[in-house]
Formats: structure tokens, C-alpha cells, sequence
């Protein structure tokens, strides 16, 4: 028995009419992603992974690469043009892209979690910061008043926010805060697997370290498989173990992190990584 | 209205009940599926009606489309018989039903049109309750996108409206939704059960007469069909409440006609400033006043 906890094989996910040639002439040796007959975008082909239990899998690469949308399409926000992905969860074994849209909903709400870089994609900024986690509770159906109450504060101060912050709406609340609050609210259900496009982006560096140590001690404690997003290679560094780059919507190169950062082989990686300051 | 006008029936050539018989045809077809899924918003093509549409007009398709020569009609607004919008429907309904018979009391209606109250009276299976609908969905206070409203329905999803709940009892300890209440109907659907006031919302539970909600503008029908699971949505560990009309000192407030303490009252400011408070049923005040006056004679 495995711990595996998600097998992607052969996920596309194409923008536009499509025609026979897009596939043949696009990608990093075509240096573009949008086919030059038909007009279409390729913005992810052929993605091919696993991810196991408690690993954090990084996936890096220019803006359009397809990074973004290979995890939106993971999380259901996409509907991919074809590939498929299996999720294992505790002896079940679901085939995502063909579970009706009910049974997406639910397995988004309550074995998913996702951060996204912008907080105004993942919080609701009408309503307060526990009412936003309590939003996540209350879609995996726990509607006891008094325990979402005491469950939104503990995730809230695991995420170091105080308390007393709790019933103030995250407008209110510097980025930092902002990204915690979705953290939290990502962690609510205690998914198995957590999505994180870019999360430590646009944030100043102590605050950057702050989340990314919150991360680290995450998966630590509660053993939460990731898929950190991002075109940082410090957070990759630091975070992941192994790591897919991509371009133009291929993955170009995949294996250990520290293999890749050492000794990268694909001509885009070795500029990538001679380029990081 | 003049009390010389005479609606030219004859020569306009109306059909019983105004609606032309395929209309009448329609709306007892959606009436019927929306018996057959309880809470589900059955859109149907609503007419003009020789009136504004908010005015009851879907409440009123409705009862030209159910009524008949052997029924008798009740219409109520606001718990009263006699306030305008009640008096012009039921005025409307004669001129266009003939033989038609209309009542002020609850247990000689065999159709009750109402706006805004159930009637204090228990209804029984022999009658039908039509309700008239200003905002058909529940859901219209978080999501403004009807195709999105739609996915939320069919998949049962309720978590924003708790979340909304949520936030009130955060901020008031308590829930304010005074009228409107969102109400589960059959374990599935959310509806919006009109703006009848939160001491109605437990009579639609198990109900044995129909309860039939129109909205004519938004072009929906829904039902409570009777015998039916109607439950608030609340969380487990915070019960659902009515008004509970007590005054300062947690005395029952008595109603100043009757001396009903067991319902609905309306509160009235007098020119004085002086607070009063009296059934909002007028048919049931009376009749309360009645068997008073009756026991005070024998």
C-alpha cells in the first residue's frame, strides 16, 4: 500500500477552438504557447505527476507557463481539456474530472484546500475573518454555533492571528494577515491536500519567511500534502522536495530540488537558476 | 371604485377568472410541479395582470387559476381583511368570478389569498393557502447571479446563508431576520417563505393545507405541499425563536381588542405618542371579541 495521494497523467487544458497542429507547434522549442494556425492557447499539456502523502511538490516557471492553471484545474476552478487525475483518499480511490459537479463541490470543500496569492480570490471581504473560516466549516456541514466558533479561533491563532482579531473583517488586516486568514481558512476541514499559487508574492521578506516557516510547521504537524505555485526559487529552495519546471505549457524538467538547483539539464532551468540573485 | 362601473365582461369577452383558459392551464401545470418538488421555484410565463406587478399579481394568477364557482375566497394583507390591497383583490376576484362566494372568516374559505401572514386560525386539508411573493430566492442575498443560484439549489448548498447567520450572531447574539425567514422545505430546497413574520415559519411545518407561493414579477411558483418538512435554518446549537411579545417586565403583551395573549399583534403609535398593541388577524380579533361579548350575555 502506497501513500500516494494524487496521480496526474496526461492533463491538458487548452484555450480556444483547438486544431490538429496546436499540440506539434507550440511549446518551448516553438518558444510559444499559442498555436500558430488556430489561434488557440495551449496553457498546460501533458502534465505528468504524484504527489505523496505529506510531500510538498513545487511546481516553478515564467508567468503562462501553466503552472496556475494545471493547479486550477486541480482544485475544479478549470475544466481540463483532457488527462486525468486520481485521488487516493484513506483506501477510496476518485477519478476527479469524472465525479459529477456535486461530488467536485464537496471534495474541494472538504478534502482541498487552496491559497491563492491575491486574498481577495480566496476570503470574502463583506463578511468578518471567522466568518470566512466558519463559510469553510459550514460547507462540510458542521453547524454547531459554539464549536465553529472555538474551531475558527484555534486555526486563527495557529495562523498567528490574535484572537481578539477574530470578528474584524480582513480589510482591516495588513497582506500578511490576509494570506494567515486564508491559510486558516484553507486548513479549516484538515484537508489532505493543500494548493498554494504564489502565496508569499508581493509580501516583504520578513513576512515572506514568517509564512513560510507557518508552512513548513503545517506540514510538519498535520502531515498536508502541498502543491506550491510559484516562480520564486527561494520558496521552491525551501519548501519543496521535488519540483516540475514548465514552460510554455510543458514540463520541461522534474526531479529532487536540490537536483534540479545544482544541476539543472534543460537550457531554460540553467538560466533560471544562473539568473536568481 | 365607482360603484356604478361594470367591468364590460360581456363584451371583452373575459373568460371566467380573467385568464384565458391556456393560461389558467399553465399555471395548474406548474402549480403542479412545483407540488411534486417541494420548494423548488417552478418559473411560468406570469401574465399581465390589469395591475402593477408587486401588487399581489402573482398571488392573483394563482387564485384565477385554482378557483372555482363552488369556492369560496378569502383575501387578506397583512393579516387584515380589510386594508386596500386586500379589498381590491377580493373586489377584482368577484368581477371576474361570478358565483364565486368571498368570506372574512378562515374556516368558511375553502382558498385564502394572503400577503405577508399565515392566518392565526388553523388551516385545514380542505383549504388551500396562496401566498403572494415579493422575492421568490432565499439565495438573492449572497449571490446576485441567477444561473449561480440555480447550482447553489440543485446541489443544496446553504453554507452562505449560514454564514450569514453566522455573522448576525456574531455582531447581535442573535439572528434579525425578522420576515423572510430562509426555511428548508422536504430537507432539500431553501425557500423564501414571503415576508410572513418569523411566528408563521413554524406553522408551515406539517401544514395540512397547501401553502402555494406566486411571485408574479419574478415569475415564480412554489409550494409547501401539505404534511410537508418545513424547518428554519438555524445552527444545531442555537434554536429557532418567534416573537415572543413580552414587555418590560416579561409579561405576555395582551392584545387591546381582544385580550389575546396567543398572537400575532401588531404594535400601533397613537397621535400621543402612546404604544398599543392589537391582533394583526382582524378576522380572528373579531371573533375572539365575539365569544367574549357571548360569555359575558349567557
Amino acid at each position: 500500500m502506497s501513500n500516494k495521494i494524487l496521480s496526474v497523467r496526461g492533463l491538458s487544458r487548452i484555450h480556444g477552438e483547438q486544431c490538429p497542429l496546436c499540440i506539434a507547434s507550440t511549446g518551448p522549442e516553438h518558444d510559444t504557447n499559442i498555436c500558430p494556425h488556430c489561434g488557440s492557447v495551449v496553457a498546460a499539456h501533458d502534465v505528468n505527476f504524484d504527489l505523496y502523502r505529506g510531500e510538498i511538490l513545487g511546481i516553478i516557471g515564467e508567468s503562462g507557463s501553466g503552472k496556475s492553471s494545471t493547479v486550477k484545474t486541480l482544485y475544479f476552478d478549470e475544466a481540463p481539456t483532457a488527462g486525468s487525475a486520481t485521488f487516493y483518499d484513506g483506501g477510496a480511490q476518485h477519478d476527479m474530472f469524472a465525479l459529477n459537479a456535486a461530488q467536485q463541490r464537496s471534495m474541494r470543500n472538504k478534502r482541498f484546500g487552496m491559497v491563492y496569492q491575491n486574498p481577495h480570490l480566496g476570503l470574502n471581504f463583506q463578511i468578518s475573518a471567522g466568518g470566512n473560516i466558519a463559510e469553510r466549516l459550514l460547507m462540510s456541514d458542521l453547524k454547531h454555533y459554539g464549536e465553529i466558533r472555538t474551531r475558527a479561533g484555534d486555526l486563527l491563532v495557529r495562523t498567528e492571528v490574535a484572537r481578539a482579531r477574530m470578528d474584524q473583517n480582513p480589510k482591516t488586516f495588513s497582506g500578511g494577515m490576509q494570506q494567515r486568514v486564508q491559510i486558516a481558512k484553507a486548513l479549516a476541514t484538515q484537508p489532505p491536500l493543500l494548493f498554494l499559487d504564489e502565496v508569499t508574492t508581493g509580501l516583504d521578506l520578513s513576512v515572506q519567511a514568517a509564512i513560510l516557516d507557518l508552512i513548513l510547521e503545517i506540514q510538519h504537524e498535520l502531515g498536508t500534502a502541498m502543491i506550491v505555485v510559484t516562480h520564486d526559487l527561494g520558496v521552491i529552495r525551501l519548501l519543496a522536495g521535488r519540483t516540475l519546471v514548465m514552460k510554455h505549457g510543458r514540463v520541461i524538467e522534474s526531479g529532487l530540488t536540490d537536483q534540479i538547483l545544482e544541476d539543472p539539464q534543460h537550457a531554460y532551468t540553467q538560466r533560471l537558476v544562473a539568473s536568481a540573485l | 371604485m365607482n360603484a356604478n362601473y361594470e367591468l364590460p365582461l360581456e363584451d371583452a369577452g373575459y373568460s371566467f377568472g380573467f385568464l384565458d383558459e391556456y393560461a389558467k392551464k399553465e399555471v395548474r401545470r406548474c402549480i403542479l410541479k412545483a407540488i411534486s418538488i417541494p420548494g423548488y421555484q417552478t418559473p411560468y410565463a406570469s401574465r399581465e395582470m390589469p395591475m402593477g406587478r408587486g401588487f399581489g399579481t402573482g398571488g392573483l394568477q394563482l387564485t384565477l387559476s385554482l378557483i372555482g364557482e363552488d369556492d369560496t375566497l378569502k383575501v387578506i394583507d397583512q393579516g387584515s381583511d380589510d386594508s386596500v390591497n386586500a379589498v381590491n383583490l377580493r373586489q377584482f376576484v368577484q368581477l371576474t368570478c361570478p358565483g364565486v362566494e368571498v368570506t372574512e372568516k378562515t374556516q368558511e374559505a375553502t382558498l385564502i389569498q394572503s400577503r405577508h401572514r399565515i392566518p392565526e386560525k388553523q388551516l385545514t386539508e380542505q383549504q388551500i393557502l396562496v401566498l403572494q411573493v415579493p422575492y421568490p430566492d432565499a439565495l438573492v442575498v449572497v449571490e446576485p447571479s441567477e444561473a449561480r443560484r440555480k447550482v447553489m439549489h440543485g446541489e443544496a448548498d446553504y453554507s452562505r446563508l449560514l454564514v450569514k447567520l453566522y455573522e448576525d450572531v456574531v455582531r447581535f447574539d442573535e439572528i434579525t431576520i425578522s420576515h423572510r425567514y430562509p426555511t428548508r422545505i422536504n430537507g432539500h430546497y431553501v425557500i423564501d417563505p414571503s415576508p410572513i413574520p418569523r411566528w408563521d415559519v413554524p406553522r408551515l411545518h406539517q401544514s395540512p393545507a397547501l401553502v402555494l407561493l406566486g411571485a408574479g414579477r419574478e415569475k415564480k411558483i412554489y409550494a409547501v405541499p401539505p404534511y410537508t418538512l418545513a424547518e428554519p435554518l438555524v445552527f444545531d446549537d442555537i434554536a429557532f425563536r418567534v416573537e415572543d411579545f413580552r414587555d418590560a417586565n416579561g409579561k405576555r403583551i395582551a392584545c387591546r381588542c381582544c385580550g389575546s395573549t396567543v398572537s400575532f399583534l401588531d404594535e400601533l403609535i397613537d397621535d400621543a405618542g402612546n404604544v398599543t398593541h392589537q391582533c394583526s388577524d382582524s378576522a380572528y380579533c373579531e371573533e375572539e371579541q365575539e365569544t367574549i361579548s357571548a360569555r359575558k350575555q349567557a
